[in-house]
């Protein structure tokens, strides 16, 4: 299956602003155009209840609702199936097979490439 | 006194009428091993009231209500410079990327592999930013456990605030480091060059 970038809508998670800069260049560096900012898990909810997205791109360590709360709200709450990447410092076997269990589909290790970045994505909604 | 505080000193109290009583016992007829508890038990209540008195010349007020709270001062405007400092190479990046718009594409290209390699590297604010919001964490655990235990130890911690440096001057190099100042508090170089200008 192969997409288009510049139809996709991609929701951005991170409590650092410069995270969210820098994923969003990355991403208008491979194609995605349609990038939409939240600074935490509450404005992300708000967010998908007003709006499709396509891609759900999130950080873990956020409070007061953390990535991973989201994830579950996301995927038990609102019942959404929407593709949701992780990208954090977290790295412990632990929390991949936690994030996993509740319904990631992929997960990315900070710092990161844009290669790697665009590897996840790929393997979450096909080849572009 | 409150009723934690009172409690508190209760109990203190309650331990070294219990040290007393433990070394009026033993103290009679003698053997070697009741001389050697006396001693042992009376070594115990003296080295405790030694800690007590260090603990209060040692200025533990000072750890909660200075070190700390400048130390996590310094943190914080570690991390609101790198965030500034980040953003500004950001800028720069775009800066460069737009004014790619039409040039030569092989240089195109290879400008913007570079732009992402820099885009790449900037992720270390974010993660500096976590580690040092950790080591945050660790300095007001440790300011809660000893504010605890001298509160266990005494009902009052006591300060020791002075004043760096004398009004007649011998201040010597090292008394004179203070590092950088913390965001609002530095002094601008036209504030140094009218200074200078002055002298």
């Amino acid at each position: 299956m192969t997409i288009v970038p510049e139809t996709i809508n991609v929701l951005i998670v991170d409590d650092y602003k410069t995270m969210l800069r820098v994923i969003r260049n990355l991403l208008a560096q491979i194609g995605f155009k349609n990038v939409d900012e939240a600074s935490d898990g509450q404005m992300a909810l708000q967010m998908m209840k007003q709006k499709k997205y396509d891609l759900v791109i999130s950080d873990w360590n956020m409070e007061p609702m953390t990535g991973l709360d989201l994830l579950k709200t996301v995927r038990n709450d609102i019942k959404a199936n929407t593709p949701f990447i992780m990208v954090t410092a977290e790295s412990k076997t632990e929390n991949v097979i936690t994030a996993k269990q509740a319904g990631v589909n992929n997960y990315i290790v900070k710092p990161f490439s844009a290669e790697t970045l665009k590897t996840k994505i790929s393997s979450v909604l096909g080849a572009f | 006194m409150t009723g934690a505080q009172n409690k508190k000193s209760f109990q203190r109290e309650q331990v070294v009428e219990i040290i007393n009583s433990v070394i009026g016992k033993v103290r009679g007829p003698e053997t070697a091993s009741r001389e050697i508890i006396c001693r042992e038990l009376t070594g115990l209540k003296e080295t405790i009231e030694n800690l007590r008195h260090q603990l209060h010349f040692a200025a533990p007020a000072d750890i909660g209500q200075t070190h700390i709270p400048n130390a996590t001062d310094e943190l914080d405007a570690v991390v609101g410079m790198t965030e500034q400092a980040t953003g500004t190479i950001m800028d720069a990046c775009e800066c460069v990327l737009a004014g790619m718009e039409g040039a030569d594409e092989a240089l195109a290209q290879k400008t913007e592999a570079e732009i992402v390699r820099i885009y790449e590297a900037c992720t270390f604010q974010d993660i500096t930013g976590q580690r040092i919001a950790k080591v945050v964490k660790t300095l007001k655990t440790i300011d809660e456990k000893v504010t605890s235990l001298l509160e266990a130890l005494n009902g009052t911690l006591a300060t020791n605030l002075h004043e760096k440096g004398d009004a007649s001057g011998g201040k010597d190099g090292t008394s004179l480091l203070n590092g950088p100042a913390l965001p609002g508090q530095a002094v601008t170089q036209e504030d140094i060059d009218r200074l200078l200008a002055n002298l």
